[in-house]
């Protein structure tokens, strides 16, 4: 492992000194922050309801938001796993922290997304909670990446942990389509009968809100990536340096004993 | 002469297997413990679900893949407490065997565990809850794919949680999720069985074969940095 360096990046991304916001990513705030207002002013106010022939009337609105943070997640556990199998090549801490970061983003993103649907479910269905595939394959996936961050929280040598996490963040990956085709098959067995789905054919400043949720939801990506990932970097940092304090501290004291100092401490994290 | 590379892969796979069967031969945990705790389970379903009302002769197909789920997670606890206990896997890192070997090896083992275990529990479905099975061809193909899958998938998260202090804890919420499509394909398969219609059964065998041989090749590849670490 080669140990995170000090250096704060350069430009618009330098660090602050005491925090993780660089310029780079206050404006970056900022432009998301107005675009929040445009996209909430479009998606729950000027566009219309849906009239179509199976209508959603009001309820499409949910779907503005549904979509995107569904893409959000998609997106962060691609990100997880190409930074995983990075990891696995390159064997620096940026990648493992990104694929960290990553992972924890996409999580609030599923949760998000479970929520939305449950809340459409409520209205359409009339239950939180239906069998529907999608629903249930997210579900399960939500699940496994609560299983990919229990696994980093289990693992306290900062090696170790990196390599294993590498290797379960792109298993899991993987595990995403089967489990998403073996349900989809599943329910397809059992349905009697055709339960509406969040798809309405949707054109002008309906789809205009869909897309712009879906820029918005990539701008908060990564908005939180940043921030994110720079902290996962400092807490690597801090190990390491916290790491080096203890064994300074060590000697110290053997010095204080008037022991000898021991040529070479062989450290091996506990895990 | 230099030997072929799946040659020692095989022949380290028999020698852990041959070692996993000899322990399980002299401790008889898996005789003694897992397997009662995988009837006790049936009898549990038959107090949840009222045995009077042919819930548990519908459910049989679910019930059992449940059953073999959960004893799964402690066969798999079993195989891989016997390699962390007394610094045995630094010995195992140091002997010098295949990983993909001792991959294959631990996978075998678990297998024929779980084999063993799905016979009894399928004895237990029959004469506990009174399910009679048609397709006996399809049973025995889903089962031993499906076993393939569970242990091959085991054999790896497994040594992922290996070395962990939580890994009692970690490995079934690792695990679960993982092997839902099993379940899923176990238990549509078995239906198929149970209700005679053994045509519909055979395309789940389809995605059990494609879960074990994607698990199996997975464990050929990682299980060497996995066990480098754990």
């Amino acid at each position: 492992m080669t140990s995170p360096s000090t250096d704060t990046g350069a430009g618009l991304l330098r660090r602050h000194p005491d925090g993780t916001a660089s310029r780079g990513s206050r404006i970056l705030g900022i432009v998301l922050l107005v675009s929040v207002a445009v996209f909430l002013y479009v998606a729950l106010i000027a566009s219309e309801p849906d009239k179509s022939l199976d209508a959603q009337g009001q309820l499409v609105r949910i779907m503005y938001i549904h979509v995107p943070s569904a893409i959000g997640c998609y997106t962060a556990f691609f990100v997880t796993a190409v930074a995983s199998a990075m990891y696995l090549w390159k064997r620096t801490t940026g990648w493992d922290a990104l694929a960290a970061s990553s992972a924890e983003i996409g999580v609030i993103f599923v949760i998000l997304t479970l929520m939305s649907g449950s809340i459409w479910g409520h209205t359409t269905w009339g239950t939180w909670w239906e069998w529907d595939p999608r629903l249930t394959s997210t579900a399960l996936m939500f699940v496994l990446y609560v299983g990919y961050l229990a696994l980093r929280r289990a693992i306290l040598d900062p090696t170790s942990r990196a390599k294993q996490s590498a290797i379960l963040g792109i298993i899991a990956f993987i595990n995403v389509p089967i489990v998403h085709y073996s349900v989809d098959w599943w329910r397809s067995l059992h349905q009697t009968a055709t339960v509406a789905s969040l798809d309405p054919q949707i054109d002008g400043l309906r789809l205009f809100a869909l897309m712009f949720g879906m820029v918005v939801a990539m701008m908060l990506y990564v908005w939180l990536m940043m921030h994110r990932f720079r902290l996962a970097f400092a807490e690597a940092a801090l190990e390491a340096k916290g790491l080096d304090l203890a064994l300074a501290e060590r000697r110290a004291e053997a010095r204080a004993d008037g022991g000898a100092v021991p040529p070479s401490v062989h450290t091996e994290g506990a895990s | 002469m230099p030997e072929l590379a799946a040659d020692s892969m095989l022949r380290d796979a028999a020698m852990v297997v041959g070692k996993d069967l000899r322990l399980e031969w002299r401790s008889r945990v898996t005789f003694s413990q897992i397997l009662p705790f995988a009837l006790l389970v049936l009898i549990l379903f038959a107090f949840a679900l009222d045995p009077d009302r042919r819930i548990l002769e519908e459910a049989t197909p679910g019930l059992f893949w449940l059953a073999v789920l959960f004893s799964m997670l402690l066969a798999i606890q079993r195989a891989y407490a016997v390699e962390t206990a007394d610094g045995v896997i630094d010995a195992l890192r140091l002997s010098d065997l295949d990983p993909a070997g001792i991959f294959l090896g631990k996978a075998a083992g678990i297998g024929l565990h779980l084999l063993v275990l799905e016979i009894v529990l399928f004895l237990g479905v029959t004469v506990l809850y009174g399910a009679t099975p048609h397709g006996g061809l399809l049973i025995v193909v889903t089962m031993v794919l499906a076993t393939a899958g569970l242990a091959a998938a085991g054999s790896l998260y497994g040594v992922l949680a290996a070395g962990l202090r939580v890994r009692d804890t970690l490995l079934p919420i690792l695990m679960l999720p993982v092997v839902a499509p099993v379940l899923i394909a176990g238990t549509e398969a078995f239906s198929a069985a149970y209700a005679d219609a053994s045509g519909e059964g055979w395309k789940w065998c389809g995605l059990l074969a494609a879960f074990s041989v994607l698990y199996l090749a997975i464990g050929i590849f990682a299980f060497e940095p996995l066990l480098e670490e754990s």
